[in-house]
């Protein structure tokens, strides 16, 4: 990367930072983002139920797939943000990162959530149990965990921007999990199956299953952006309102001397 | 083509699949929603009863 670029590069970053500007570009992307996520999920669920054929092993339960595995995806898409989004709140102090962070963590707790909650409704009928401790799945619950151990301690201690460098670090710290979560299917003997999408030597699924679960993880990735940007914008009003409220309390207390 | 999708063996582990997600994006759509709207009123509540931001009032301020 040249000095030029990548000065360019961190203009941008350093314009995003700015509130005012992120509220603007996030006005302008919104509506566009919601009417593709809609069309996605409408495409995507007509495959999932009208087209895609029945797996030769799983039968019509492969249908718990084209959701089950867009949001194990996103559960940990969620917290690559958070902690991206840290490293650039403890680093660079930007102002939207720390928002990003925070607000992330809900929505990639309820998509944990249903990927574990999914996962139980397909392993019944396939492995006979809903729950097994074995790699995948603990991990994944842990990963939860660290999700709601997250959005207790913003609750937590008051000062935001404490509660926001505490979160950090225990973000970074989390992101150990990640890698686990990934590779927990080859490092250990589970009953979930290995990577059969993102896999060395392309995906192992036929075309007509792989489709419907790329429509519907692509449906679900622009969900989330719609989501975690409209809690972003709230986050900033939420500052601003803070921030009057303040002034307002000053300015009586200065009256009143 | 029929209107009903094929279900196979296990149609109640399919739908309670599907309807647990519905159920769980929807209320957290309407969670942020209904913040997103209660802070707007908030904060436009605040402006008019004349609150303004510091870099609301420092661009009235006079340049010299």
């Amino acid at each position: 990367m040249t000095t030029a670029t990548a000065e360019q590069r961190a203009g941008f970053f350093n314009r995003l930072a700015n509130p005012t500007r992120f509220m603007g570009l996030a006005d302008a992307i919104l509506p566009w983002l919601t009417g593709l996520a809609a069309v996605l999920l409408a495409i995507g669920l007509y495959m999932a139920f009208f087209t895609a054929p029945p797996d030769y092993q799983q039968g019509h339960t492969v249908k718990i797939m084209f959701i089950h595995v867009p949001f194990a995806w996103l559960a940990m898409m969620g917290y690559a943000i958070i902690t991206v989004s840290s490293i650039g709140s403890l680093v660079w102090r930007h102002p939207m990162a720390d928002v990003a962070a925070k607000t992330a963590a809900p929505i990639g707790a309820c998509f944990t959530f249903l990927a574990l909650v999914t996962g139980m409704l397909w392993g019944k009928p396939m492995w006979g149990t809903y729950w097994v401790w074995d790699a995948r799945l603990t991990s994944v619950l842990i990963l939860f965990f660290l999700y709601l151990g997250l959005m207790a301690m913003w609750q937590a201690i008051e000062d935001a921007s404490r509660a926001g460098r505490a979160a950090a670090i225990l973000a970074i710290v989390g992101s150990v999990n990640l890698p686990v979560i990934k590779f927990s299917v080859d490092w250990w003997n589970t009953l979930h199956q290995p990577a059969s999408v993102v896999k060395l030597g392309g995906p192992a699924i036929h075309p007509s299953i792989l489709v419907p679960l790329l429509v519907m993880a692509a449906a679900f990735t622009c969900l989330f952006f719609v989501l975690h940007l409209t809690a972003m914008k709230t986050e900033v009003l939420k500052r601003r309102v803070q921030a009057l409220r303040m002034t307002r309390v000053d300015a009586a207390s200065g009256a009143s001397k | 083509m029929t209107l009903l999708p094929e279900l196979g063996k296990y149609p109640e582990f399919i739908l309670a699949a599907y309807a647990a997600s519905l159920l769980v994006l929807a209320g957290l759509a309407l969670w942020i929603m209904h913040d997103a709207r209660t802070q707007a009123r908030l904060l436009a509540k605040l402006e008019a009863k004349g609150a303004t931001r510091r870099s609301a009032r420092n661009r009235k301020l006079p340049r010299k």
